[in-house]
């Protein structure tokens, strides 16, 4: 092997050493006391406390509770931004009478506006999973808006001229031309879900990661705390995998494509 | 099948006042005949295209078919110059869309479209993207999927403008083969006096902003014909005389003196 590839090699593994290297400081720093352990509780400690809420079944339930509303909260709020969105890129009638309303609802932090929710909807589940579902819903609306808009419009000519329905418009050439953003939007949408949904958690809930999270603040018992992060980076990592293979299946000449420009 | 434009004008609307595209053309094009359009750039080609297409209406004026169009057949295809391909439908769905929208099943219209793929040599790429096509291997697909819908009347937009000119010629002669087994009424937008000499039966020279038909030139070509008819005594005699039609409007356009 020669020097050139032996660096080559080193550097793609590069951030996986930086983290490694990190991870046996932090554990380091954390045993020997220089870290405190109450705040900074060593890696081994997050990982045996990971174990330990899986072997139990506390993990099961709560993390089944977040996902639970997530799946939820992200099929209404998603599937409305969908069409909505796609309806507003393909009509510039419709866009002028709702983009101003987009524009200014959109900014609201979805947080702040969760007491509202809770006194249209009640404490209960329905509050949780359409504050979700607001979250999901812009992110998702305003991706699938641009995705149509940015359609060449001698596409459009073409469907025209060759007397296509607006069904066959719809479904040969708005969703599938607009299909990469769809899944921009998508990714969006379910992380701007999860950041809602651990949000409302920790507020108002008896079941979520967000509710190990605050309780395990309340009892100072951290390293559950530590552990809950770790599972929800795993479950966006997750999802986000999941989205990348879909986007290769789905949209095969977008990825692979080195000359947008036709 | 025929049509006659009947006094056509278009005027645009835009943010400095009003542009008068194209003003009282009139002209004839008849069964299975070839038609090319010159003119210089800007002189409305386009819009005229499209307005025969149907894309666009005009602001005055009528196209007048020669006969009913029959049950469900298309009046008019139209060959874009570039990015008229769907880039998420493979070849042999893009060639097909035409009959798509006219209500052909999956297998069938796949059938057909994968033949007539085949019939030309590009049979290797029914599956493959049109980015991973060449841009010659592109506009043919583009050209085989306005034959394959079978309109009345073929309509194109400088269909071979970006290619290079080598790639161009071979393209020309394609599409007269093409043509002389799928007889259709054409009608070929170009800014190219040669290619407009040795495609059409006619030639039909525009004149600079308003648009207007300035003269109609018909080629006494013999058909079929070959790139060595560009050497042809006549061709150089008419493009001689469609180009000092053009080149006064060219020079104003530039802001060129005359001679």
């Amino acid at each position: 092997m020669n020097n050139q590839n032996f660096w080559r090699r080193v550097e793609s593994w590069l951030p996986m050493i930086i983290i490694g290297l990190g991870l046996v400081l932090w554990e380091g720093f954390s045993r020997t006391g220089q870290l405190s352990a109450l705040f900074f509780p060593a890696p081994s400690t997050i990982v045996g406390s990971l174990i330990q809420m899986i072997l139990n079944g506390k993990l099961a339930i709560h993390l089944v509770a977040t996902v639970e509303r997530l799946v939820i909260g992200f099929a209404i709020g998603g599937s409305a931004g969908l069409l909505l969105g796609l309806a507003m890129g393909w009509s510039p009638r419709l866009r002028q009478i709702i983009d101003p309303l987009i524009a200014a609802i959109h900014p609201i932090p979805k947080i702040a506006i969760f007491p509202l929710i809770m006194i249209i909807f009640g404490i209960g589940e329905a509050s949780k999973i359409v504050a979700i579902s607001i979250a999901a819903f812009f992110p998702m609306l305003i991706n699938c808006m641009t995705g149509v808009r940015q359609l060449n419009p001698v596409y459009f000519e073409v469907t025209q001229n060759y007397r296509a329905s607006s069904w066959k418009t719809f479904s040969r050439v708005v969703v599938p031309g607009s299909s990469p953003l769809i899944l921009t939007g998508t990714r969006l949408a379910i992380n701007m879900a999860m950041v809602i949904a651990i949000a409302v958690e920790l507020l108002a809930a008896k079941e979520g990661l967000g509710v190990i999270i605050w309780f395990s603040w309340q009892t100072l018992r951290i390293e559950e705390l530590y552990a809950s992060l770790v599972v929800i980076a795993l479950l966006g990592i997750g999802i986000n995998l999941f989205l990348q293979f879909l986007s290769k299946r789905l949209t095969p000449w977008y990825n692979d494509q080195t000359d947008r420009q036709y | 099948m025929g049509f006659e434009c009947s006094a056509l004008s278009k005027t645009f609307t835009s943010r400095n006042g009003e542009v008068t595209a194209l003003q009282a053309v009139d002209f004839t094009v008849n069964e299975e005949e070839f038609v090319c359009i010159v003119g210089p750039s800007g002189c409305g080609k386009t819009t005229l295209l499209k307005i025969i297409a149907g894309l666009i209406q005009p602001s005055s004026g009528q196209i007048i078919y020669s006969e009913q169009p029959l049950n469900g057949q298309l009046h008019s295809a139209m060959v874009f110059q570039e990015q008229g391909l769907f880039p998420w439908m493979s070849v042999q769905d893009n060639v097909a869309f035409g009959l798509e929208t006219q209500g052909a099943q999956r297998n069938q219209r796949r059938q057909m479209a994968r033949d007539f793929l085949t019939k030309v040599g590009l049979a290797a790429f029914v599956n493959n993207y049109p980015h991973e096509l060449s841009g010659g291997m592109r506009q043919r697909v583009a050209i085989l999927r306005a034959f394959l819908a079978n309109p009345q009347i073929l309509l194109m937009d400088e269909p071979f403008g970006a290619l290079d000119s080598q790639t161009r010629l071979v393209m020309q002669e394609e599409l007269l083969r093409i043509w002389k087994d799928h007889r259709k009424t054409v009608v070929y937008v170009t800014h190219d006096i040669e290619e407009a000499i040795l495609l059409g039966d006619r030639v039909l020279v525009m004149s600079g902003r308003p648009g207007r038909i300035r003269q109609d030139i018909p080629i006494p070509l013999e058909r079929p014909r070959h790139l060595a008819n560009r050497d042809h005594p006549e061709v150089a005699e008419i493009r001689w005389q469609i180009w000092s039609m053009l080149e006064d409007e060219v020079r104003r356009e530039l802001g060129i003196p005359a001679l």
